[in-house]
């Protein structure tokens, strides 16, 4: 047996899964609450004495960790035009499992800077410009940044003309040049942004956040928490060497706070009848949806949903329905109990969460009559093929109805111009391994994906209702 | 010399994709750095990707007949985006049914357009006004 230990430094929770490398096996998984205050090691061994108990005790032959602790990776962008640089830099710090607080585009004002500085960001993106194309905006947005005295970590991935005058304005910072986000129009080219971003992460943003205490303890703390889902999700959408993935996918993660829903699909447009519009987006995507969550943002659902879908939904009537969410309001840690109005206010709460995460990160149609015909213009990704769906959060893997929840990603005939899949399979992430698994896969990608084709469990089969 | 960059396009709810094709060969191959924006392009396509790629000029291009009507309103919209001057020129099926073409480059240059070309208007004749416009045969 050759046990690796996986650390996952939540925001609430540090939990701890134990694999055994060799029997390519999950020996057990564990959590405690994360101690950032003090000691986030004090969680650590919280957490590892509830393994142990599980396990027997283990040796470690390695021992990783992910965090999004202490706010997670919290950054700030700015581009030029709002739909395209600006949007590239958004794309790239979600894909790097950042927690985007603001994005900018055009020139920053000085008001926009009082904000920056207001937010005081882990790192800042700058952008703008494609290469050979608008210098003004980004070399004027240096030149804002070096009027200040802000002590953040900059990368720069804007027209390359312009790229190292930012760094000459932005002398005696720390600056990072990195390749354009958006090289030509266009074209979408993120991975040497969101690399930086997570070397930045590693280097610097784990001493500032209280965690280098635990990095005696491990052998490092290798990415913020997302950007490991992402690289699980990603491994088992594609597969490895000597071991298949399941295909392109969706996966959802319904928090308390927010909903982060990944895709891993093409997503471009079918038939040559649909003409693409807008910027193309990457194939491993992420979206956070701030306002919708089970908790902290439950009224951020009930305002996208409607109270009306809620009460249809709960079988609860108007006045139950908003005296329960008041009480979520006033006390966030509340479970529901079995049987109890809660659960079946959290079961349409969770349903209104996905349905609406999946809808806005998925792309639409839309039809328009041209002298040639009927023509369909498509904008963002279109996941009606897509057949797998991945659930994981606490609020969906502790209820029993999780197959009926997750069924409200699937395409619906009330919104036919919403590209969601018509029907797919539903996986459940019951003993909330993703993390780990995204982790294990930097070093043993096959273990990794077997054993998240081994423990996600298989929870049926949905189609689009017609109702 | 560094290239001038165009940015071109059809305009509106027109699909007529082969005429595009041919217009970007043919700029590309007088020298021009070619942003393509493809069919049915709206006017804040153009105007985004001349931002973003520092154009020094927009090419619209229309085959249906209502250009018109989605030309409408280009020079300002230019003009508030901070593409102020950005030299705007037009060609192709511009109108509906058989006008005049005087009268109709008149009303194209009312709306601000710095120039217009009736239908089988062969490309040299486009690229020859461009580098007409972009002052590049003094450069030269």
């Amino acid at each position: 047996m050759k046990p690796v230990l996986l650390i996952d430094f939540g925001s609430t929770f540090t939990k701890v899964t134990a694999v055994d490398i060799e029997g390519e096996r999950l020996l057990g998984t564990a959590d405690s609450y994360t101690t950032i205050e003090t000691d986030v090691g004090e969680g650590l061994e919280n957490a590892l004495k509830k393994l142990h108990a599980q396990t027997g005790p283990l040796h470690y032959a390695a021992r990783y960790a992910c965090s999004s602790a202490a706010g997670g990776l919290r950054m700030v962008t700015s581009g030029l035009v709002p739909e395209l640089t600006a949007e590239a830099a958004y794309q790239a710090s979600l894909g790097a499992g950042a927690k985007v607080l603001k994005v900018f585009s055009f020139q920053l004002t000085e008001d926009d800077i009082a904000e920056i500085l207001q937010i005081n960001p882990d790192i800042f993106l700058l952008v703008g410009g494609t290469d050979g194309g608008n210098t003004e905006c980004i070399l004027h947005n240096a030149r804002m940044l070096a009027a200040t005295n802000f002590d953040f970590p900059v990368i720069i991935a804007g027209n390359r003309t312009a790229a190292r005058e930012c760094e000459r304005i932005l002398a005696g910072h720390e600056v990072h040049i990195c390749e354009n986000v958006m090289p030509k129009f266009g074209t979408l080219n993120i991975e040497p942004a969101r690399q930086k971003i997570r070397e930045i992460f590693l280097h610097r943003i784990v001493q500032a956040k209280g965690l280098s205490q635990a990095a005696e303890l491990i052998s490092g703390i290798l990415m913020p928490t997302p950007s490991a889902v992402m690289k699980a999700m990603r491994l088992l959408a594609e597969g490895c060497e000597g071991e298949s993935g399941i295909g392109d996918l969706i996966a959802v993660d319904v928090g308390g706070a927010t909903t982060d829903i990944y895709s891993m699909a093409d997503g471009m447009p079918r038939d040559a009848a649909t003409v693409y519009k807008g910027l193309p987006e990457p194939y491993d995507k992420r979206t956070v949806e701030g306002d919708i969550g089970m908790r902290y943002s439950v009224r951020g659902i009930v305002e996208a949903a409607g109270l009306s879908r809620i009460c249809q939904l709960s079988g609860l009537d108007k006045s139950r329905v908003e005296e329960l969410i008041d009480q979520l309001c006033a006390a966030p840690d509340t479970l529901p109990a079995p049987g109890s109005d809660l659960e079946k206010l959290d079961f349409a709460l969770s349903s209104m969460a996905i349905e609406t995460a999946v809808t806005r990160h998925a792309g639409s149609m839309e039809e328009t009559y041209t002298l040639m015909g009927l023509t369909y213009v498509q904008s963002g990704k279109d996941l009606r093929s897509v057949r797998q769906i991945i659930v994981t959060g606490g609020s969906l893997i502790r209820t029993r109805r999780t197959d009926e929840i997750a069924a409200h990603a699937l395409a619906s005939p009330l919104a036919p111009m919403s590209l969601r899949p018509l029907k797919a399979d539903i996986h459940v992430d019951r003993k909330y391994i993703i993390a780990a698994m995204g982790l294990l896969s930097e070093y043993a990608p096959q273990t990794a994906l077997r054993i998240m084709k081994k423990e996600l469990e298989y929870n049926g089969h949905s189609e689009q209702k017609n109702s | 010399m560094k290239k001038k960059k165009l940015v071109m396009g059809v305009i509106g709810a027109d699909v007529h994709a082969v005429g595009n094709r041919i217009l970007y060969f043919a700029f590309t191959e007088a020298g021009f750095d070619v942003v393509n924006l493809g069919v049915m392009v709206s006017q804040e396509e153009y105007i985004a990707a001349a931002i973003e790629s520092a154009a020094d000029a927009i090419v619209v291009s229309s085959l249906y007949g209502q250009g018109e009507l989605d030309c409408r309103g280009m020079r300002e919209k230019c003009d508030e985006a901070g593409l102020k001057g950005i030299p705007l020129v037009v060609g192709g099926n511009i109108v509906i049914g058989k006008q005049k073409f005087e009268d109709v480059e008149k009303r194209f240059k009312a709306m601000g357009f710095d120039r217009a070309f009736p239908p089988g208007t062969p490309p040299e004749t486009t690229i020859q006004a461009l580098k007409e416009l972009l002052h590049m045969e003094e450069e030269a």
